[in-house]
């Protein structure tokens, strides 16, 4: 991409307070990175955040920002895009911000489909407040909270955004910086609500909780990254592959046990129908490599747009043009 | 007409509508009341919601009432109690018979009054009006249903599409009995009806059909006959309820100051209208969003203010607890807000097709931390214009969330308006920050006189900022824990509240201004007040009154109006709450109150009886 920006005009001078190690170093690159490929200005762009670790990325941009209440950066990076669609809004949030007291706004941003990118940096914890579990944390984990180990199931974050209709969802490890910032530039291209998964380490409360994912060693075995219109093929020899088993996803050798390359499903992130798309992103180990990279993006009319063409419509068909216009237009009468 | 007909010459009168939910009482009353003030009366209105709209018909729950208050002038409330009540069945008879003057017409539907009615609104005999000690009243008793009907046999209409035309028998009885040509009905009809001709056609013959029978049957009642105004003030006219002027007021803050306008809300009775009219105003770009709660209601605004609209979010009491939150978060941020608060009765869910003034203390107190915001009242159903205005003003020019608190009477009544020249209203310039400033500008610089921070509307280049909840140094305006600048930051923004009663009218004393006894009232209690004094006044007792508008800051001459009396009652639709605020400010200012929580507005005749005990009290 031709862009006058380096990822320098999206930084500022701001001390990062985050531990050092944390994952969220790692995102914010990206989007430094991302946001310099993309070519929008940084005073056309909007970072709009929660309360959280995460939610205090907004401070170390060089763009517009503003860090809100908590759970509530949906509906506030909503009414941003609403009433300037031309600005390019982000939402950076967390599993305990995005998932837990800001459901609501999440899921209600993602089915209008308004046009804003949500990062959502999963660390399946809380970790400003020091160590709670969250709606992500596995059941029986134990945290601070939850001495005795959890007694919830999680939420899988794609499955709540398919629910509720999402027309983009990809998902990254904070350690894969490029297929991050491969990931950030897409959902800026998408035109309605982008949802990014990152899975991202906090050394502090859940060291490692992505490792069995992340990790090098095993990262191609246990992950598929997905590529649009490509065959769904992983491993360190790229000779696994997944293949449809009745409704189930099954996960192959080629060259064992008669599957050929034909056999492999080849990814088409563009299906309208959702189902295989959930499919893909529930998948979890050992059986199963866990999906990454662009799982759904599907066109869709998004919301700030349909607000402005409504009004368009009825500008073109009324004589209301201004207030006094509004004022005559009723059950008027006169004394002279 | 006929000879023997008493024609009352009255310079106003008080007409109640009243019948089940499914009775068309709050249209025939819409339509009399328009009709009324274009024939150049002066109108107020009230609407009286029933409390379920699905109770079972004929039930005393069901009942849904319409009141309209006509006259020359001063027709400030819309009267205390009815000189004709339409009781359309047994149940709206019963509901309302505290509420008829002596000598009251009542027309009923004779048809709706057997046993089976009676027992349906818990009468235990055969005789209403017996049973509720009505003795004085005029009764039109009229077969209403059945007349409907036969008149509309020709019009091959089934028999629940006849029975629905009977609203307009009883209105065209109403306009006989109120000399009002039925002519100027029909316009209304036509408009209301106009994709359905037939249906149309059989309104405008039932309306007929019940003027005459008025006219050729009725010779012993009392008709009247309603100055009208005859020197009102030029210009054009319309009649208005309180949320659609509030909606209007912020349409013409938007036009005035250049800015969009954009409302987030969910809907709560008794303030989903004001959502209603903006939705409708795609005409002037107004952008609305009906958002999955109250709190995104509210963060939505606080996003299009942000991005440089004049954001506003509607809500009622319930609705403003939950935005409590956010709004601390919009007074950190320091960015412009409106939110319209139509106070209902509470708490919790209470009471909320009916009137409070309780969320008083909410709206000044209801948040953590010092959280000072501006807080202003609507007076009246048309100065919920101003007040909307003024609210838009004061939050865009100070950079401030503004509570604009009106309450359910004034909101769905509803009274004659002068429409406004905008022209000669008030600017509203927002601060933008110039760009001649932009090398040593910070997000938290401030205009020094007024406390304001300046405005950096994202897009402009060079002025890119971070803002949020957290404390922020007041000269680098990045995130501070200092405690010395905490302190700085707090006596900053409750300064900048404090210096916009520079810039907001004083307190104006009305009605006998020499005299002992003040009577204080705040926001939509107005035209009770008003109305008792200016009638203890016309009989010669000396009594003044003033009228909150501005609760906070209070105009900046509250302190000198007060010392002026020897005596002071606050009265208010609460427990005290503005009383409590008055004493908590001027401590040794004594103040006695009356309050009332029914749910009801005021009775001018209570509080007449209330200020004349006091001014017997040595
Ligand atoms: S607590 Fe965890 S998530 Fe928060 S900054 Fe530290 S490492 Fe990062």
């Amino acid at each position: 991409m031709n862009s006058q920006y380096t990822a320098k005009d999206f930084k500022n001078e701001q001390q990062i307070k985050w531990c050092p190690g944390c994952g969220d170093f790692a995102v914010l690159n990206c989007l430094h990175k991302a946001m310099s490929e993309i070519g929008v200005a940084p005073a056309d762009t909007a970072v709009i955040s929660g309360i959280g670790c995460s939610s205090r990325l907004p401070y170390y941009m060089g763009t517009y920002g503003f860090h809100t209440i908590h759970g509530r950066g949906s509906a506030i990076a909503t009414g941003v895009k609403v009433a300037n669609p031309a600005l390019s809004v982000w939402q950076i949030t967390g599993d305990g911000d995005c998932l837990a007291i800001g459901g609501n706004h999440f899921i209600h941003a993602v089915r209008r489909n308004i046009d804003i990118n949500i990062v959502l940096l999963n660390n399946k914890i809380y970790g400003l407040t020091k160590g709670q579990y969250s709606p992500t944390t596995e059941r029986g984990y134990v945290t601070k909270s939850s001495p005795y180990g959890t007694i919830e199931d999680p939420f899988n974050p794609a499955e709540l955004a398919f629910g509720a209709r999402a027309n983009f969802f990809a998902r990254t490890i904070d350690v894969d910086l490029p297929s991050t910032t491969e990931c950030m530039i897409a959902a800026a291209a998408h035109k309605g609500t982008a949802v990014i998964e990152v899975l991202q380490n906090c050394v502090i409360f859940t060291d490692g909780i992505h490792k069995y994912y992340s990790d090098k060693e095993n990262r191609a075995d246990r992950t598929i990254y997905l590529r649009q219109g490509e065959k769904m093929i992983f491993g360190k020899e790229s000779n696994k592959g997944l293949v449809l088993q009745g409704l189930d996803l099954k996960a192959v050798t080629i060259g064992e046990d008669g599957y050929t390359i034909d056999d492999i499903l080849t990814h088409d992130a563009t299906l309208h129908d959702p189902t295989l798309h959930c499919k893909l992103a529930a998948m979890e180990g050992p059986e199963l490599p866990l999906a990454l990279g662009i799982i759904r993006n599907v066109e869709g009319i998004n919301y700030d747009q349909a607000v402005v063409d409504q009004i368009h419509r009825v500008q073109a068909n009324t004589q209301i043009k201004t207030f006094a216009d509004l004022m005559m237009s009723g059950n008027v009468w006169e004394v002279k | 007409m006929n000879e023997q007909v008493k024609v009352k010459e009255l310079d106003s009168v008080v007409i109640r509508f009243s019948g089940d939910s499914g009775d068309g009482m709050q249209l025939v009353g819409n339509i009399f009341s328009n009709l009324a003030a274009i024939l150049g009366n002066e109108i107020s209105t009230f609407p009286d919601y029933p409390a379920e709209m699905r109770a079972p018909q004929g039930s005393l729950a069901g009942v849904s009432g319409f009141q309209v208050h006509l006259g020359a002038s001063k027709v400030l409330t819309p009267g205390d109690k009815a000189d004709v009540l339409v009781a359309m069945n047994p149940a709206a008879l019963k509901v309302n018979k505290n509420f008829l003057k002596p000598q009251c017409v009542v027309i009923i539907d004779e048809d709706s009054f057997t046993e089976n009615d009676l027992k349906k609104a818990l009468f235990q005999t055969n005789d209403p009006f017996q049973e509720l000690d009505l003795k004085n009243v005029q009764v039109i008793s009229v077969p209403i249903t059945s007349m409907t009907k036969a008149g509309l046999e020709s019009y091959g209409l089934d028999n629940k599409s006849a029975v629905r035309c009977k609203n307009m028998f009883a209105l065209g009885l109403i306009c006989w009995l109120f000399n009002r040509p039925i002519d100027s009905v029909t316009p209304f009809l036509k408009k209301k009806f106009s994709k359905k001709e037939t249906i149309m056609q059989a309104n405008i013959k039932a309306l007929t059909d019940g003027y005459n029978f008025g006219a050729n049957t009725h010779a012993t009642v009392t008709t009247y006959h309603i100055e009208t105004n005859e020197h009102p003030k030029k210009g054009f006219y319309t009649d208005i309820n309180g949320n659609t002027a509030t909606a209007y007021g912020l349409i013409a803050a938007a036009e005035k100051s250049g800015l969009p306008l954009f409302l987030g809300s969910y809907p709560i009775t008794p303030a989903t209208d004001i959502l209603h009219e903006l939705a409708k105003r795609k005409d002037l770009g107004v952008k609305t969003v009906q958002c999955e709660d109250e709190i995104s209601g509210i963060c939505t605004a606080i996003g299009a203010s942000f991005a440089g609209n004049l954001a506003a979010t509607s809500t009622s009491g319930p609705g403003l607890a939950l935005k409590g939150e956010a709004i601390g978060l919009a007074v950190m941020a320091e960015i412009p807000l409106v939110i319209v608060d139509v106070q209902r009765g509470g708490p919790s869910t209470g009471l909320p097709t009916k009137t409070e003034q309780s969320d008083l203390m909410q709206a000044l107190y209801g948040r953590n931390g010092e959280s000072p915001v501006v807080v202003i009242a609507a007076t009246t159903p048309t100065n919920c214009f101003d007040a909307a205005y003024w609210s838009s003003k004061l939050a865009v020019e100070h950079m401030t969330p503004v509570i604009l608190l009106t309450d359910g009477f004034i909101a769905n009544g509803s009274s004659t308006w002068r429409i406004p020249d905008l022209n000669v209203y008030p600017s509203i310039t927002p601060p933008f920050v110039p760009d001649s400033i932009k090398d040593i500008w910070k997000p938290y610089l401030r205009n020094e006189d007024t406390k304001v921070r300046y405005w950096a509307v994202p897009g402009r280049e060079g002025f890119e900022h971070r803002i949020g909840g957290l404390e922020k140094d007041y000269t680098t305006g990045v995130i501070s824990t200092d405690p010395l600048n905490h302190q700085i930051m707090t006596d900053t923004r409750q300064e900048k509240i404090d210096k916009i009663a520079d810039f907001i009218p004083e307190l104006k004393v009305e009605g006998s201004v020499d005299s002992d006894i003040l009577v204080v009232g705040w926001g939509g209690t107005y035209g009770h007040l008003s109305s008792a004094v200016n009638s203890m006044n016309a009989s010669g007792k000396k009594i003044a009154h003033v009228h909150f508008e501005f609760i906070n800051p209070l105009p900046k001459n509250t302190h000198e109006v007060l010392s002026q009396y020897k005596k002071i009652i606050v009265c208010e639709l609460n427990l005290g709450q503005f009383a409590g605020y008055l004493r908590m400010k001027y401590p040794e200012i004594r103040i006695d109150q009356y309050n009332k929580v029914q749910g009801q507005p005021f009775m001018v005749s209570e509080l007449i009886d209330r200020f004349t005990k006091l001014m017997e009290e040595k």
